[in-house]
């Protein structure tokens, strides 16, 4: 009952979001302000809606109503009630309703904290973003319903897939979900700027929170998603360049170039039509990454369901939103206001240079991920691109992206010259030839040196640019402390943020670099050794998880002679599914981390472990999580709070700082 | 940023971009999206054919654990082989597995195994786990071997004759169906044939 309670307000939300979509462009095409305002109170509402069928779903897992299709495949009554609420997300059906949601909850929100927004733009945001809405709960309705009853309810579930019950997991789709969908926005009101025929400074001040909103939880979701691949896949490997992941990334680079854009709009009012175009980029690339993934046109170690039917599905959503925005782009973008000049050595071109070479770099992620696509159908070969042709490709891009993004904040608006910058950027250069040679030489490794050269340069030309603020040096240092507090909080988020990036990138660096690792075959008792360090396995025994059975193996681990603590490691079976995973003894260290796997008994009592040593791992999800935050702290500005002030503010009031 | 010039300071530039580059972006799009609607005709478990009748590719794997071989080239010269692409993460080769063991026991033919995009570690536990079928095994965690044969998942069997080339390739689990009508009427097929 309740089920079809869900699916009822499911088409309920479907009808909802078809009059948010005609009621406020109509009004908006007509000048009716009561017809444009029907498009709040319909977005209100169709949150509550589909808020209240996902509900109903996870009612369906909570209670292991078995009658529900999804329910009797994704779950089991031993389940820790944890992970039967997260695996209604964890499935197709679910995941899609979970977009569905947070496609509404932006779009509710926009509603709600939109009010000083010029009622037209409002209106038509609205609808647009109405109208994804309908496509996608049509989606869900008639291809993939999570709803559909089984005629025999099966006593007992097929259960949860085991790799999926991890904490970092249940966080990942949300996360990645409150990313991929926030673009949205930016998709939306682009679409209505360009009905509409205006985008100013003001513009961009509304959408840059949206964008910058997106792109934090979109960071924070890739790096859970690489975290779990990490400890829970066993692949010892954070990041494997899989079609799966790359959906995820490829609308974080070009979202990150669109972030950078709507700061070039807000404060120069430049670059307008480079920056609608990167909103209907991104989320295009959040729609492909969405039909990547749903639609198995790309075979990924990921295993998902798959289904033609859904796959022309959300090929013709792409189709429509995507090409319907890029039409309206190439007939209306000329008419936009012509964007004030800039010098190309500026802060504008240093943000365009940089928007550029992500652009590149999506690109070479898209090609490599769909270059057997291509191939496929050009020539009937099939063949499969790996590590090699990204390691290759888009390591040196990202050493260009660094080097812009220690010079680029170091520029002037409007006209500068690269010279005097070199010359102010001459300490941390110096610092970055000197480690980077420094690594390159007793690291033996050329990638190594540049990576961590680069890093070093950039985290130096941070501390250069803070210094050149706060006039350290010049001033009292009081009178620096001062400077110091006068920063709005946006150029706080932006030093923290780059600097999160320094730090992923020496993480990344040392991560492809210098990992070493030792094999050995163990009995209890046995010791293997890695550098300094001894490993003892110390016990064998079996213990009883809450759904699963597992033989847990510990070892002593010795640095030196002394005793450093221990590291366990796990085999649990599932029962349910009657599958194996392996939970790796993993412990992390500021410096590096401590991997150990282990194989199964030989059946004479000996082990076989691996016992690698990641360097800097920590610093690639912590240098993420550190550029989400920065996000966050910029987000919490005044000038976001406040909402969007009004135009005469523009300029006058312009805050310090990017 | 102490100096700030005024925004609204407009400077009106004509584009140098033609009318028709505005279009450029849709263009891509439908290509992309032709692609797109391309693959979705497509079986992605459909047999290539590229590497059929060509030799087997260079290669010189590391051995998975201490106590287990390596793989190399020479090992396919001179007998009618299979290499059998698995990993320990691949769910549908457990499914061939048994399969395997017995094509392994009855020595029909050599039988090789390529851990696929897995660390070696796994790779041996999952060997381990469910016993090892293969004559010998090479590690080809960074897809070396796999890009060259034009992997596209696991599993796939290649079948290689007398002079090390390819004549034959199975995409997905070997069922006992597989194996009787296809590949041990083919493997029969090549030793008679003259090296």
């Amino acid at each position: 009952m309740i089920s079809e309670l869900g699916l009822f307000a499911l088409s309920l939300a479907l009808m909802t979001s078809l009059v948010q979509t005609t009621a406020p462009l109509w009004g908006a095409a007509t000048g009716r302000a009561r017809l444009m305002n029907v498009g709040a109170s319909a977005a209100v509402t169709q949150l509550a809606l589909i808020a209240f069928a996902f509900a109903c779903l996870v009612w369906g897992f909570v209670t292991s109503d078995f009658s529900l299709r999804v329910v009797a495949s994704n779950s089991y009554t031993l389940m820790p009630m944890f992970y039967k609420i997260a695996a209604a997300w964890g499935q197709h059906e679910g995941s899609m309703l979970l977009w569905a949601l947070v496609l509404a909850g932006y779009g509710a929100a926009v509603a709600i904290f939109g009010n000083n927004l010029p009622a037209t733009l409002k209106a038509r945001a609205l609808g647009v973003q109405g109208l994804i809405g309908a496509a996608f709960l049509a989606f869900i309705i008639f291809t993939s319903n999570p709803f559909a009853r089984l005629s025999e309810a099966p006593l007992e579930g097929g259960g949860f897939n085991p790799l999926l019950q991890d904490p970092g997991l249940v966080a990942h789709p949300p996360m990645l979900y409150l990313g991929y969908v926030g673009f949205s926005i930016a998709f939306s009101f682009s679409v209505a700027a360009l009905i509409e025929g205006k985008v100013d400074a003001a513009w961009a001040r509304w959408v840059r929170p949206w964008v910058l909103t997106a792109w934090c939880f979109l960071t924070i979701g890739i790096a859970l998603g690489s975290m779990w691949a990490y400890y829970e896949l066993g692949w010892g490997g954070w990041w494997f360049w899989d079609p799966v992941e790359n959906a995820s990334f490829m609308p974080w680079l070009i979202g990150t170039a669109l972030l950078h854009c709507t700061l070039v709009v807000e404060r120069r009012h430049a670059l307008v039509n480079w920056t609608l175009l990167l909103s209907i980029l991104t989320f295009t690339l959040s729609l492909i990454g969405t039909f990547l993934v749903r639609s198995g046109v790309l075979t990924s170690v990921h295993a998902f369901a798959v289904d033609p039917a859904r796959g022309i599905f959300i090929l013709a959503m792409v189709l429509g939103a995507s090409g319907g925005a890029l039409t309206l782009y190439a007939f209306r973008a000329r008419q936009l206001q012509q964007p004030p000049s800039f010098a190309p050595a500026s802060r504008e071109g240093a943000i365009l240079a940089n928007n550029f070479l992500l652009l590149i770099a999506t690109a070479i992620v898209f090609l490599g991920t769909f270059y057997p696509l291509v191939i496929d159908a050009l020539t009937g070969d099939k063949i499969s691109v790996g590590p090699p042709y990204f390691n290759v490709t888009f390591g040196p891009i990202m050493l260009c992206v660094v080097l812009v993004m220690a010079f680029g904040p170091m520029m002037r608006w409007r006209n500068d010259s690269v010279k005097p910058v070199g010359k102010s950027l001459r300490l941390p250069m110096l610092a970055g030839v000197g480690v980077g040679a420094a690594f390159g030489i007793f690291g033996q490794s050329l990638p190594g040196g540049l990576g961590m050269g680069f890093g070093v340069f950039l985290c130096a030309s941070m501390i250069r640019w803070m210094q050149v603020r706060l006039r350290a040096g010049q001033v009292t240092p009081r009178q620096s402390l001062f400077l110091a507090h006068a920063f709005p909080r946006s150029t706080w988020g932006f030093v923290t943020a780059h600097m999160g990036f320094a730090i992923a990138v020496f993480g990344v660096t040392a991560m492809s670099v210098w990992q070493t690792e030792s094999f050995a075959s163990m009995r209890q008792g046995d010791v293997a050794t890695l550098g300094d360090q001894t490993f003892r396995l110390e016990q064998v025994q079996l213990v009883k998880g809450p759904n699963y059975d597992a033989q847990r193996l510990t070892f002593s681990v010795l640095r030196n002679g002394a005793a450093d603590g221990e590291l366990v490691t796990e085999r649990r079976y599932f029962p349910e599914r009657d599958t194996m995973t392996t939970e790796a003894g993993i412990r992390g260290g500021l410096f590096a981390n401590l991997h150990l796997t282990t194989g199964e008994d030989d059946g004479s009592g000996a082990f076989a472990v691996r016992i690698t040593n990641h360097p800097l791992a920590m610093w690639i999800w912590s240098g993420a999580m550190i550029m989400a935050i920065g996000g966050f702290i910029s987000l919490s500005d005044r000038r976001f709070r406040v909402g969007a002030p009004h135009r005469v503010s523009v300029g006058a009031a312009a805050p310090a700082g990017a | 940023m102490s100096t700030m010039p005024p925004a609204a300071e407009a400077h009106p530039t004509r584009s140098a971009l033609p009318a028709w580059a505005a279009l450029i972006p849709v263009v891509l799009l439908l290509v992309v999206a032709g692609f797109f609607a391309f693959g979705l005709t497509q079986d992605p478990k459909a047999m290539p054919s590229t590497m059929i009748d060509r030799p087997m590719p260079e290669f010189d794997l590391a051995r998975l654990t201490p106590d287990r071989d390596a793989l190399t080239n020479a090992d396919l010269i001179g007998k009618v082989s299979l290499v059998n692409v698995f990993g320990s993460w691949c769910s549908s080769c457990v499914l061939e597995h048994p399969q395997l063991t017995e094509i392994g026991k009855s020595g029909t033919v050599a039988l090789y195994g390529v851990d696929w995009r897995d660390p070696p570690s796994d790779g041996a536990a999952w060997l381990n786990r469910y016993g090892d079928p293969y004559h010998k095994t090479g590690v080809d965690s960074d897809s070396r071997l796999a890009i060259n044969l034009g992997v596209t998942g696991a599993p796939e069997t290649f079948v290689i004759d007398r002079g090390g080339r390819i004549r034959f390739k199975q995409v997905g689990p070997i069922t006992p169906e597989v194996w009787s009508t296809t590949l041990l009427p083919l493997i029969r097929k090549l030793e008679a044939e003259a090296a």
